[in-house]
């Protein structure tokens, strides 16, 4: 007999080891598609950790959405199915587990203080490679690129010395080498 | 959609109003019925159709009506039903038929109304968002802004709704786009380029598969809904397959039909109300050949317990149906008569395998006559009902459609099926309401045939009104109500799982169904005497007209076997009833 038998549903369930994804999802730009895609997340109770969506082909109408979820191996699989599955979907491809994949993603980040404090700051954004966009007296903003960790760790980096904001696109992906796709 | 120039219009008559349009391409598409209900924000379209000899309308009392008689239509005939409402509550009132068609891949193309353009956002009378509240429900859905995108659309419509694994489409028409001008093209060469569903199987996968088959102990045909959906020619390549293999085969509620059920090699529905001999084959076999199915939680029952032994083929259209509940030894991705037609080939002559262990193992299963119910010769039995209902009609061109509930599982286990599109019911969503409105649509497609529900007196009052559509349009249809007085699955489940705590699930107050159908201008009948049964039934069949049959059975049989939720299959609850204890007299009478 059931493990519950007073439910009408199968109870049980096994709890898996999660994975993190970026998915690059290019989809005819059509009104209601970005939503069509959210909605496929919630619905079926996938994550969405990151998103980002822009047209990247004005005359074929395409638009291309990077997309971070994680999820156990068979959720990822049915996330790429069911993404396939909605009518503007043109392609889907796993940039994680693509070997040529490349993700990049670019912050702007506050940080106020004075006098040692700002000094560490610039230094450290010297060697992130951040460029500072605007300055007050009191305080910096640094534009930043890089992979998602890098930019966790100067905000992390930046948060004792005076992290007051901080505002990112989310991951934008693209495979190396000549080919498209 | 893809960004085309837009069309220029060849020839004057190519110009028409966006409602001329909509009936233009109904038309071109073959569309000679349709479901509806008007409002102000369809009148344009009710407009043009008021001097259209070639569509006909059946007016419904209730949008949900419309789109579950587009669903039983569309069943019973494999083309696309159609249904036509107005906005707001028009288009809210269809968003259980449309969920519907999506669960069962029923394909429907729904016509909505919509306030005009530039009142969109503006909380208008009669103003909701319908692209937004049928995005998660619907296949695919369009706002349509530009009239000269109007014809395009409900053509990519009908492609969408009718190909690869077919279901709800839902067009939002404003009614400014439904007066202004336009231009029409047909429907030659509309294509989506996102959308291309695999329709051929890759012949590799049907090598493996049938290398697999040729070498199995014990096999079973687990088949489903997407059989009946790829055409009765798919019916037929089952068959033949069945032939060459000798194998056994079950088959979903959705599937019923596909393969006729006097086969000795049949093994009657499987599932949480199936049969003992049709779960054991599955949790016992070594190869599970599922086409058209997709392991369905009322199908597996406890999935770490599913058919541990066995290899699985899985032959489905959907992509996302592979491996999302059972992990597939061979997926094959294509049409389920495409497939089979495949493996007739790839089997060619080869011999099957002796499998006459395996054989003999299901009769003895079948021997334990797990539908048998104890009779009775003072009550109808639920059971005696449908059998004899069966018996009395299984000559004729035969519809069934059903409510939900016990009677819905009583009809799958004592009503036969020899051929597909002869078995209408709500299958995943499970609506009740459904049956009614689905018989309605049945009976506009097939106006000679008959047509049943069998319904349950709980289900039947949800969507009743469409009697009087059946009346209107002359649409003879039998509602062959099981009346239990107990919305019986419930206090079935509330019997067995909690404790006989009968909350809220007697049916309280219920109307007299003889005066409700005189009511409507139908025919009522009442039996509750098993003597006088076939004799109403009799009558029932014989009347030129829409009958409403209050059939009075055992109020507190419980529908058996069952596997209940969270169980494996060779964990059935069965009735303590065998075949063994009715005797040769018993017998004859069922
Ligand atoms: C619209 C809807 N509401 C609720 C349910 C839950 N439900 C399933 S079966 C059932 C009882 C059906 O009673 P009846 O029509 O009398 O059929 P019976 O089981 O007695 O044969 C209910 C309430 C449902 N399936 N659909
Ligand atoms: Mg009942």
């Amino acid at each position: 007999m059931s493990d519950n038998p007073a439910s009408a549903y199968d109870m049980s369930h096994v709890e898996e080891d999660e994975e993190r994804r970026t998915l690059a999802v290019i989809v005819d730009n059509e009104p209601g598609v970005l939503g069509r895609v959210v909605g496929l997340f919630s619905a079926r109770g996938y994550n969405i950790e990151s998103l980002t969506v822009a047209e990247v082909d004005r005359d074929r109408h395409r638009s291309r959405i990077t997309i971070v979820t994680a999820g156990t191996a068979h959720t990822l699989e049915q996330i790429e199915a069911q993404l396939l599955r909605l009518v503007p979907v043109a392609s889907v491809t796993d940039i994680t587990r693509s070997k040529r994949g490349i993700e990049r993603e670019l912050a702007l980040i506050k940080v106020a203080g004075e006098g040692e404090k700002r000094v560490e700051a610039l230094r450290i954004a010297e060697i992130f490679r951040a460029r500072v966009i605007d300055t007050t007296n009191k305080s910096f903003i640094f534009e930043l690129t890089g992979a998602s960790d890098k930019i966790d760790q100067f905000c992390a980096l930046m948060d004792p010395l005076g992290l007051v904001e901080v505002s990112r696109t989310g991951v934008l992906s693209i495979k190396r080498g000549a080919e498209k796709g | 959609m893809e960004m085309q120039t837009k069309p220029k219009a060849k020839t004057d008559t190519d110009q028409m109003t966006g409602a001329e349009i909509v009936i233009t391409a109904l038309k071109e598409q073959g569309v000679e019925v349709m479901f509806g209900y008007p409002g102000g924000a369809v009148l344009p379209i009710y407009d043009a159709l008021f001097t259209e000899p070639s569509i006909r309308h059946v007016l419904v009392r209730h949008e949900q009506g419309a789109g579950h008689a587009a669903e039983g239509y569309a069943r019973s005939t494999g083309n696309a039903g159609v249904a036509l409402v107005t906005s707001g509550p028009g288009a809210t009132n269809m968003v259980t038929p449309i969920t519907d068609a999506m669960m069962d891949s029923i394909p429907m193309v729904v016509l909505t109304g919509q306030v005009p353009t530039h009142l969109i956002g503006t909380d208008a009378f009669q103003e909701c968002d319908t692209v937004g509240i049928t995005r998660c429900c619907a296949k695919h859905n369009y706002l349509v802004t530009d009239v000269d995108e109007l014809a395009r659309t409900i053509h990519e419509a009908f492609l969408i709704a009718t190909t690869g694994r077919p279901g709800p489409v839902v067009i939002d028409i404003p009614k400014d786009i439904q007066f202004a001008t336009g231009t029409y093209v047909g429907k030659d060469g509309i294509h989506k380029a996102t959308y291309k569903p695999q329709t051929d199987p890759d012949p590799q996968a049907i090598k493996r598969a049938v290398e697999l088959m040729k070498h199995a102990k014990r096999p079973v045909f687990y088949t489903g809904g997407g059989v009946i959906n790829s055409g009765p020619e798919a019916s037929e390549s089952l068959r033949k397959l069945q032939k060459l293999t000798g194998f056994p085969v079950t088959s979903t509620l959705m599937g019923l039909g596909a393969f006729p059920a006097s086969h000795e090699d049949w093994l009657g529905m499987l599932g949480m109300h199936g049969s003992y001999e049709a779960n054991n084959a599955m949790h016992d076999c070594d190869l599970m050949i599922c086409v058209g199915a997709r392991f369905d939680d009322r199908v597996t029952g406890r999935i770490d317990a599913f058919s541990p032994g066995s290899k699985k083929i899985h032959i489905d259209i959907d992509p996302s149906s592979i491996n999302k509940v059972i992990r597939a030894d061979v997926p094959v991705i294509a049409d389920s008569g495409n497939a089979l037609d495949a493996m007739i080939k790839a089997w060619g002559k080869a011999k099957p395998k002796d499998i006459s262990d395996w054989k003999a193992q299901i009769s003895g299963w079948r021997a334990r006559n797990c539908f048998a119910y104890a009779e009775s010769e003072n009550e109808i039995k639920p059971q005696y009902a449908i059998e004899r209902l069966y018996e009395l009609t299984k000559d004729r061109e035969t519809y069934i459609s059903t409510e939900v509930g016990q009677h819905q599982m009583w009809a799958a286990q004592h009503y036969h099926f020899e051929e597909p599109n002869r078995w209408m019911t709500s299958g995943g969503l499970g609506t009740m309401g459904y049956g009614l409105p689905a018989a309605v649509g049945i009976q506009a497609a097939h106006k000679d045939a008959l047509v049943i529900d069998i319904a349950g007196e709980a289900s039947v009052q949800m969507v009743l009104q469409e009697v009087s559509t059946a009346v209107q349009h002359k649409l003879p249809i039998k509602v062959f109500i099981l009346n239990n007085e107990w919305m019986g699955m419930v206090r079935q489940w509330q019997e067995l799982l909690h404790g006989e705590r009968y909350s809220h699930s007697y049916s309280e107050s219920l109307p007299d169904f003889v005066k409700l159908a005189e009511a409507y201008g139908a025919l009522g009948l009442v039996c509750d005497d098993p003597k006088e049964l076939d004799g109403k039934i009799q009558e029932m069949i014989d009347y030129d007209g829409p009958v409403i049959f209050d059939c009075r059975v055992t109020k507190a049989e419980n529908c058996l076997p069952m596997i209940p939720s969270g169980a494996a299959h060779n964990d059935m609850i069965l009735s303590e009833i065998t075949g063994d204890e009715i005797d040769e007299a018993g017998r004859k009478l069922v």
